[in-house]
């Protein structure tokens, strides 16, 4: 039975704000149980939208969710095993912070005694043994977020939605925090929908991905396969950096093609099955899947290095292909560096077949 | 060292401003130096008594006013910002519709209406249902009391609202608050200085009012300020001016005790 296995189940869901303005459109989604699930999208894709949709915050103009085979898209918020961690926390003010973890038990009328151990052990989960008598008004950013996290989790939701819970916090603990998370996600097993707009986030995170663009799910995947394999344009230029070539396809077999590119240079490149058969595609070659060289050696592309530009753990090479398009390379930094490669030297850009993958148009 | 711009140096700045003082404060002192006159009149300084405070206590007229002022305006407050409290909830939190700016702008008709107005259309609609009813008793004063009063309670309660964070209300209802329990903790307890304020205002509003408490009055109904209009149009005597001060002094009490009520909270 496919209940058996998913926590939320959203089918063909469309939410329209006002008469005409699809935030939402068709989009269906099949989250696991257990499962770290990032929804990942530029802003204004509708991440919000479906996060609140699931809480229960509005309902669907058409199309329907459920929570473990059951539906649950006119439920009001209070009656649905789902919470929240909102993006700006929205601790209560007027509550301590053990105060605010226990809210949720004890709005669900749970004994005394089983609210403070509860609330205990969310402490010491978080790591704020320490600060439960504290104003959520006197906590910094990071603590305010831990004790909304605990809050979230206390009541042990089937499913726990957090809107980018890290986007208010510095880097360095940024880093922390998604390490805390991937652990508390370990250690609960309750089923996460993270949303975030940051794509190594995203990536190091999760177990799935969903990639949103204007209120549509355009790809769904591991984070190797939305980074590896990226279906679209969109897809491949939002999740990492890329290069785009357009060329056309000469002879295609089953999963690959040979594709004539604008130089006039023939390469060989993946071909998914979603991918175009024929005619004119693009193909994307990921910038540290590609090598530069200038010992003249015969390589699909060539041109002018315009740039070097140094990133610390690697350098990026900006050449001017023959034919006008840019092609950026990244290579890893060692302590050896190539004499020939400067600035206005003519160089070659050559890469596997597994590097080069034709797009969906 | 170069002088920063600021407006207190603006020329004729402080002679407007302690003109503006003067005029807000010189009659308030003068009448209340002249509430301890041992003299009969309001114009010369007889000596220092207190014999007007005790003409005041010992005037049962007086006391009776006060005494209907302050039965008329707590009940007028209350029912007043219990109800700007819902209305308040009721156009903050829903979804925009289409008419909600003009539903607002009717809930502060009486601040928009003249007194005068608002006070001739209820003595012809109460004195119609005194007819009918025959009944003549303070309900008319506490009704009229409270229709004028809601939106002094309204606007604090609703300018609160509107900065609000919308989302604690939503994340005590994602922990399962139901919509009475959310009012109950997390609502109210941040809205309370607000509904604090406008009941103060209310109360302050309603105590104050003449116009519509003139029109809507039965015979022997006066309020204190009703009354000391009344006295006005005899003789003057320093005891207008001590009840005046003890009025002041109650004014004086409740706002301080507003402000540390309400400093307490943050
Ligand atoms: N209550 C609303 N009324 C009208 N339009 C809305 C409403 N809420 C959201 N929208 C619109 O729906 C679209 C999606 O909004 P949403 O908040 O879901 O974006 P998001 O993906 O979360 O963006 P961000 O990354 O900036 O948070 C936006 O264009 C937004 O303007
Ligand atoms: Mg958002």
């Amino acid at each position: 039975m496919p209940e058996e296995k998913s926590a939320i189940e959203i089918c063909d869901v469309t939410k329209l704000f006002g008469d005409a303005f699809k935030a939402l459109d068709g989009v269906s989604l099949s989250i696991r149980k257990n499962e770290f699930f990032t929804l990942l999208g530029p802003s204004g894709c509708g991440k919000t939208t479906l996060l609140r949709l699931i809480a229960g915050f509005e309902y669907p103009t058409a199309g329907t969710i459920q929570l473990h085979g059951k539906d649950i898209a006119t439920l009001p918020p209070y009656q649905r095993p789902i919470n929240t961690v909102f993006q700006n926390y929205a601790l209560f003010p007027h509550m301590t912070a053990s105060q605010n973890i226990g809210f949720g038990l004890e709005m669900l009328g749970r004994p005394k005694a089983e609210i403070a151990a509860r609330v205990d052990e969310m402490l010491r989960l978080v790591r704020m043994e320490g600060l439960r008598h504290r104003r959520t008004t006197e906590l910094s950013g990071g603590q305010q977020q831990r004790v909304a996290l605990a809050r979230a989790l206390a009541p042990t939701p089937k499913v726990l939605l957090l809107d980018e819970p890290l986007s208010a916090l510095d880097y360095k603990l940024r880093k922390e925090m998604q390490i805390e998370l991937k652990r508390l996600q370990l250690e609960t097993g309750i089923t996460f929908i993270f949303v975030t707009h940051d794509q190594e986030e995203a990536l190091t995170m999760s177990d799935r991905i969903a990639v949103l663009s204007g209120g549509r799910v355009l790809q769904v995947g591991n984070p190797r396969e939305i980074y590896d394999c990226p279906g679209d344009r969109f897809v491949a230029d939002f999740i990492g950096e890329a290069n785009f070539l357009s060329g056309e396809i000469i002879v295609a077999t089953k999963d690959r093609a040979q594709v004539r590119l604008a130089s006039g240079a023939d390469i060989l490149a993946r071909l998914p099955d979603t991918a175009p058969q024929q005619g004119k595609v693009t193909i994307i070659v990921r910038p540290e899947h590609a090598e530069v060289h200038a010992d003249g050696r015969p390589s699909p592309l060539s041109g002018t290095l315009e740039s070097i530009v140094y990133f610390g753990t690697d350098t990026h090479l900006h050449v001017r292909l023959a034919h006008g398009d840019r092609f950026v390379v990244r290579r890893q930094n060692s302590p050896l560096q190539d004499a020939a490669l400067v600035a206005g030297a003519t160089v070659g850009v050559a890469f596997d077949l597994a590097a080069a993958q034709i797009l969906r148009n | 060292m170069a002088r920063r711009y600021s407006v207190r140096r603006q020329r004729g700045f402080t002679s407007i401003a302690l003109l503006c003082f003067a005029l807000l404060y010189l009659p308030i002192a003068t009448m209340v130096v002249f509430a301890f006159n041992a003299g009969t009149t309001v114009g010369a300084l007889e000596g220092v008594s207190l014999r007007w405070f005790a003409t005041a206590w010992n005037n049962d007229r007086v006391i009776e006013a006060t005494i209907r002022s302050l039965t008329v305006a707590p009940i007028a407050a209350l029912v007043a910002t219990v109800a700007a409290t819902m209305a308040a909830l009721a156009t903050t939190r829903t979804a925009s519709y289409r008419g909600l700016a003009f539903k607002v702008a009717f809930i502060n008709q009486p601040l928009m209406v003249p007194e005068i107005v608002t006070a001739v259309a209820l003595l012809v609609v109460f004195s119609r249902i005194k007819v009918w009813t025959g009944y003549t008793g303070i309900g008319y004063l506490i009704a009229a009391h409270i229709a004028f009063c809601i939106p002094f309670a309204f606007l604090p309660i609703r300018a609160r609202l509107e900065t609000m964070d919308l989302s604690l209300e939503r994340a005590a209802a994602d922990l399962y608050a139901t919509p009475w329990m959310v009012f109950r903790r997390v609502t109210f307890p941040l809205l309370w200085p607000a509904i604090l304020a406008g009941f103060m205002l209310a109360f302050v509003v309603s105590l104050d009012d003449v116009v519509i408490t003139e029109f809507i009055k039965s015979a022997g109904q006066e309020t204190l300020p009703t009354y000391m209009l009344g006295q006005l149009r005899r003789t003057v005597t320093p005891e207008m001016n001590a009840i005046s001060t003890m009025f002041l002094a109650l004014s004086i009490a409740v706002v301080t005790l507003f402000f540390f009520l309400s400093r307490k909270k943050d």
